[in-house]
């Protein structure tokens, strides 16, 4: 890790740069979209089938 | 770390969720052998020598508590790894400590090898099991039904701090940190209110402010007292009150705060704590509000938010980093604290790149919109679940991680490194390397010591209370030049000092 300066932190809570998160946001929304759709497309390939029983059987004995 | 602290070496420890899909007489303790044998084979056999091991003994200073039921685990599974870490069955649950590591990126390095070890021990399982039977393991918490399971964190403190100024400070740091180390559950459990999601896998089962137990009734600060190293100068805190997490800058972050944290509080570097009224609810509250905007009542009659009190936290640690008590790990800690910290504050998603709840909140929330699912949906329940299994193809961390959505601070490389090769500037380098080496002739072995049989009459016990002794520097060319244990031990005995004390007959 590269020696860095450190400075005291920053806490920012100007809603101006809330809006421009949105705005960015919102510029590329489509495209996020369509990616995180290609996800849950690829994620429905590999997750358990019987969804409601396997959640029902998924039982542990406590721990620690 | 500097100044008076003592250095925060530090591990984790944590216990995976298992099930065998299809199997009818699925027995937990059995499954649990079977992976920790697969993985381990012959080094399943050694043995865990619990003398040196106190878990009653109480840090408030009230002496012993009752022993447990006779000594249950020691007839269970036990591995000793090549990179230092143990692998064992504790209780129904294979569990996993990592090595005793030198610093947080470290620890979260060794944490992360404990999933690559993991999914081995699964692939190797499964080649045993009839057709059909699957065996699943998650690194999570909670079985969604009331039981949960461990992720704990150890950091070496210096005796000389008092246990009350440790829990004086800690609780409103403990109880706020949930918004940075949670990993998130669908629903709530253990008689809390109901919550659609919430932030953290294991808030709702902490009920006591202080207390030993660990299984029932969890306190937000545990007092067992088991500092596995010389016991007048050290004392070792084991943190209950933590989610495990997948993401790597997460488990960073988590591991880097605390030891931060007690390392400023050791130097004397904190000022007067932030008392909260309720400390146990707040753990509940906070976490069953992953908008982040609920206050609790602190106890000067004003109220806060986690995220005030964590801003309040990292401005003290910043300020004692920048007086040199941070070296440049815990520098990169406070910066990547900061930028979450700064990101939850504009919008809790964008930091699902780094918090595992917020990665499995996105992702929900994405199949929501798509499906149209409400949030009693089982498929919510199986995503959530999902999120922890340890198998990189059906592990949705993985996934996230393959697409590209997770921020990485090691390589694949460097963690498989990690899943065989010990910690070079702690203890566990000796013991690690010894495994490798001396397998053979190692009966036993345990956090402070390991037991060899050089064949004579009386075994022979190589102590190592000191955690920072016994790294590669000291002792590389010991075990290098030894030919075999009983070359090692009679060098040990000779040499004085090589691990920290020399090898003695028992």
């Amino acid at each position: 890790m590269a020696e860095q300066e450190q400075k005291q932190p920053q806490r920012d809570r100007s809603s101006e740069d809330a809006e421009q998160v949105e705005e960015q946001a919102g510029d590329t929304g489509v495209e996020l979209t369509d990616k995180i759709d290609d996800l849950l497309d690829e994620i429905d390939t590999v997750l358990e089938e019987n969804a409601e029983e396997f959640v029902k059987n998924y039982v542990q004995k406590g721990g620690e | 770390m500097t100044g008076g602290s003592v250095h925060k070496v530090l591990g984790t420890e944590t216990e995976f969720g298992i099930t065998i899909r299809n199997q009818a007489d699925f027995n937990p303790v059995l499954a649990s052998s079977l992976v920790i044998n697969s993985y381990a084979g012959e080094r399943a056999r050694i043995q865990w020598s619990y003398e040196e091991e106190s878990p009653g003994r109480d840090a408030r200073g009230f002496g012993y508590e009752p022993a447990p039921a006779p000594d249950f685990e020691t007839g269970l599974v036990n591995a000793v790894l090549t990179n230092g870490a143990r692998f064992y069955v504790d209780h129904a649950h294979p569990e996993y400590s990592t090595p005793e590591c030198y610093d947080p990126l470290e620890a979260a390095l060794y944490d992360k090898a404990g999933e690559v070890i993991l999914a081995r021990a699964v692939a190797a399982a499964q080649r045993t099991l009839t057709d059909g039977e699957r065996v699943l393991v998650h690194k999570n918490n909670s079985d969604g039904k009331g039981n949960s399971y461990g992720a704990h964190e150890n950091v070496l403190l210096a005796r000389s701090l008092p246990f009350g100024e440790i829990v004086r400070h800690l609780i409103g740091f403990l109880v706020s940190r949930q918004v940075v180390t949670g990993s998130g559950k669908v629903g709530s459990e253990n008689g809390r209110p109901p919550a659609t999601f919430q932030i953290s896998q294991r808030a709702d089962f902490f009920e006591e402010e202080v207390g030993l137990e660990t299984t029932l009734k969890r306190p937000i600060v545990n007092t067992r007292d088991e500092p596995h190293a010389e016991p007048g100068a050290y004392r070792r805190l084991h943190v209950i009150i933590g989610d495990a997490t997948r993401s790597e800058v997460q488990t960073f972050v988590k591991l880097g705060s605390l030891s931060l944290f007690l390392a400023a509080l050791e130097d004397g570097a904190l000022g007067e704590p932030v008392t909260l009224a309720e400390p146990v609810q707040s753990v509940w509250r906070i976490s069953h509000d992953p908008t982040l905007r609920c206050t609790v009542p602190l106890a000067d009659g004003t109220t806060a938010t986690a995220l005030d009190l964590q801003w309040g936290f990292l401005e003290q640690l910043a300020k004692f980093g920048e007086a040199g008590g941070a070296d440049n790990v815990g520098r990169e800690a406070l910066r990547l604290w900061e930028e979450i910290l700064t990101d939850l504050e504009q919008d809790p998603l964008s930091t699902a790149d780094r918090l595992d709840w917020t990665a499995k909140l996105a992702l929900l929330e994405g199949y929501r919109d798509r499906d149209g699912l409400t949030w009693d949906d089982p498929k919510l329940r199986l995503l959530d679940l999902q999120y922890h299994d340890v198998d990189p193809e059906r592990g949705l961390y993985h996934r996230l991680v393959q697409a590209g959505r997770m921020r990485r601070l090691f390589t694949d490389e460097a963690v498989t490194k990690a899943a065989h090769e010990p910690p070079e500037r702690t203890r566990a380098y000796f013991r690690g390397r010894c495994v490798s080496k001396f397998e053979d002739s190692l009966v036993a072995a345990n956090w402070d010591s390991l037991i060899f049989d050089v064949g004579e009459d009386a075994l022979k016990r190589v102590p190592m209370m000191e955690p920072l002794r016994g790294g590669k520097e000291r002792v590389a060319s010991l075990i290098d030049d030894s030919a075999t244990a009983a070359d090692l031990v009679r060098a040990l005995g000779g040499e004085h000092g090589g691990t920290g004390a020399e090898a003695t007959s028992t």
